[in-house]
């Protein structure tokens, strides 16, 4: 059973700076493995675990300093990891990275593809939709439970009204929740025998990916305008002395409210 | 030269703080409040690896090098100072001496249970006559029919009367002019520790008084050699104030922290109170001492993972990062106003827990006395 889970190095801390010259976001500053796919990392080391036998593959793609997402990744219990790194790579959108790592993911045949629900810089939690088409394999996403049986899948979809129990057969693609786990903590232990684990690092030209096809060539996103968000209009500070109570109390009867 | 961490030393950092922010901060209050001992804490350490970090793999322990073992201590006593000193305590003064000094067959009876948290350890120095003048230990252990008889009493002494305190190594006169160190397991007849001691600060951690009468322990319970106790508790000690240094460091970054996001939430005269000089002064003053405080700390550290001399910048660190941290605690609750003077701030903890920092594991006053003598006089 090889599990393959797909992550992402983002900035660190819940700031996020989009750089007004390149409309891109900046990441510069420290990088962090993107929290939501911590849980699909977990979730990867309990189905190996319950199952005594497989392999935990990570696989991600960005700069060289990416692997500091994936050392944590390996640090928690991953087997190995796979590093998509290429300059021409820079700048793509979720449609170039889905071609990407669909080409990883064929390489590898893994029986399970796992994500984070989206990534907690660009929050677009679609790229998973993208790569399951690629590869022509059966999707489900926001799985807030997973069970492996007898070459099926099953997981329970947290939805807006309850859950949709669905099921699929692997090979096949999953896009876990975050109220699925609660991500270990890597242990010391792991965190020493993290950098022995086998690190493989690709290219473009290694998965076959045409150069018009990856980067910016690749890319059909187009950010065409940057604003501030909207104002929430007029808003009123009241201070917490001795009248506070009165003043919050007489707003909301001049609005009617009370 | 080469002054980055490595890809190692960064990732316990972010774990260890990680684990710091989720799983200690939140219960801080609470357990400094009620005086308890942070069992389940620790049991997470344990898991981690991070109850025995420095001790080899082959004896159970993480097998890491100081550096990584100073980032973890200075980490969590960031948030939180009881559950440092618990595992510091443990690791440094608990331990070790098994490790460092104890025969094949001590180290595979105790080391073990004691690096994976499972059980605690603790080290008996300190007498209610002999402190600073650790050379005046009063208790004596008598070689009796194969045994060792103990008679005497320790105090302050970390880690000894938890629920999963495993034995206590002691230094006790076996002779004239003669100190060694015994373990003492706990549960030995004529072994009592008294109820737990009341602290300004460090609340959490257990610490107790122990007194010896008739208690006898077999004669494979002596550590070493006969009358190399003063020389084993010295090494002893200048490791373990390369922790309670980290510690320094860790309670005023703290510190810091609480008063640099204080500082920008507050607003007097019409903005935040990080916008006057007066407190951007001292925020920048405390973060410039920290640093030079860390890197005092960290090549400490280093040293001794090089296994080059290290006595003379342990003391040195310890010395520093103790009124570094007297310091930024007096600062950063100063920026606090009358809110950092109420139980209900975390900095009113720190405050608190800051000052041991200059009186456990050696003095201000012994930590100069050392450096003096490094410096020849």
């Amino acid at each position: 059973m090889r599990i393959a889970v797909c992550v992402k190095q983002v900035p660190e801390g819940a700031a996020k700076r989009i750089d007004p010259a390149t409309r891109r976001l900046d990441r510069a500053g420290e990088g962090a493995l993107n929290a939501y796919d911590a849980n699909a990392v977990e979730e990867a080391l309990r189905l190996k675990e319950s199952a005594g036998e497989g392999e935990v593959v990570l696989l991600t793609m960005g700069p060289a300093r990416a692997a500091d997402a994936i050392r944590k990744a390996l640090a928690m219990g991953a087997d190995r990891a796979i590093l998509v790194t290429d300059d021409a790579a820079a700048g793509s959108d979720l449609l170039a990275t889905s071609i990407a790592l669909a080409r990883a993911l064929e390489r590898e045949q893994p029986d399970l593809v796992l994500f984070g629900q989206q990534a907690a810089d660009s929050d677009g939690a679609v790229l998973w939709g993208a790569v399951a088409d690629r590869l022509r394999r059966p999707l489900i996403s926001q799985v807030a439970e997973l069970t492996l049986a007898d070459g099926v899948v099953t997981g329970k979809r947290q939805s807006e009204f309850g859950y949709d129990v669905i099921r699929a057969p692997l090979p096949a693609v999953v896009a876990v929740s975050d109220s699925i786990n609660e991500p270990r903590y890597p242990s010391l232990k792991g965190i020493m025998g993290a950098k022995k684990k086998p690190q493989e690092t690709l290219t473009l030209a290694d998965l076959g990916v045409e150069s018009d096809r990856a980067g910016e060539a690749g890319s059909r996103t187009e950010v065409l305008a940057l604003s501030e968000p909207p104002s929430r209009g007029e808003s009123r500070r009241i201070d917490g002395d001795g009248a506070a109570p009165e003043a919050i109390i007489a707003f909301l009867a001049e609005k009617r409210l009370v | 030269m080469d002054l980055d961490l490595t890809e190692e030393h960064e990732l316990v950092r972010k774990t260890v703080r990680e684990f710091a922010l989720e799983r200690v901060g939140p219960v801080a209050e609470e357990l400094d409040r009620e005086a308890r001992f942070p069992y389940e804490i620790v049991a997470e350490l344990g898991q981690l690896g991070l109850m025995g970090m420095p001790i080899p793999e082959r004896y159970g322990g993480g097998g890491a090098d100081t550096v990584s073992y100073a980032i973890a201590i200075e980490e969590l006593t960031r948030i939180d100072s009881s559950v440092a000193i618990t595992v510091a305590a443990h690791t440094s003064l608990g331990t070790t001496p098994i490790y460092l000094f104890g025969s094949e067959e001590q180290r595979r009876e105790w080391l073990p249970r004691l690096a994976s948290g499972e059980r605690l350890a603790a080290f008996g120095l300190t007498e209610p006559e002999a402190g600073s003048d650790a050379g005046a230990t009063r208790t004596t252990a008598e070689r009796r029919n194969g045994s060792w008889v103990v008679n005497g009493s320790k105090i302050f002494i970390t880690n000894a009367g938890t629920d999963i305190s495993a034995c206590v190594t002691i230094t006790a006169r076996t002779g004239e002019d003669e100190i060694s160190n015994v373990i003492v397991p706990n549960g030995t007849p004529g072994y009592e520790i008294s109820a737990p001691m009341h602290k300004l600060g460090w609340r959490a951690s257990d610490t107790r008084e122990l007194s010896f009468r008739e208690c006898e322990v077999p004669e494979g319970n002596l550590l070493g050699e006969r009358g190399r106790g003063y020389s084993q508790f010295l090494e002893i000690l200048d490791g373990g104030r390369i922790s309670v240094a980290a510690m320094g460091v860790g309670l005023a970054q703290g510190a810091y922290d609480l008063a640099y996001a204080y500082a920008q939430e507050r607003r007097q005269f019409g903005r935040p109170i990080s916008k006057f000089q007066a407190v951007q002064f001292r925020l920048a003053d405390m973060a410039t001492e920290i640093e030079a405080g860390r890197a005092l700390v960290y090549r400490a550290a280093w040293l001794k993972d090089q296994g080059r001399p290290f006595a003379r910048e342990a003391a040195m660190a310890k010395l520093y990062t103790g009124e570094l941290s007297n310091r930024a605690a007096n600062w950063a609750l100063q920026i606090h106003g009358g809110y950092g003077y109420m139980d209900e701030y975390a900095i009113s903890r720190l405050y608190r827990d800051q000052k041991i920092l200059e009186i456990g594991e050696g003095t201000n006053e012994i930590q100069r006395l050392v450096i003096a003598k490094h410096l020849g006089l």
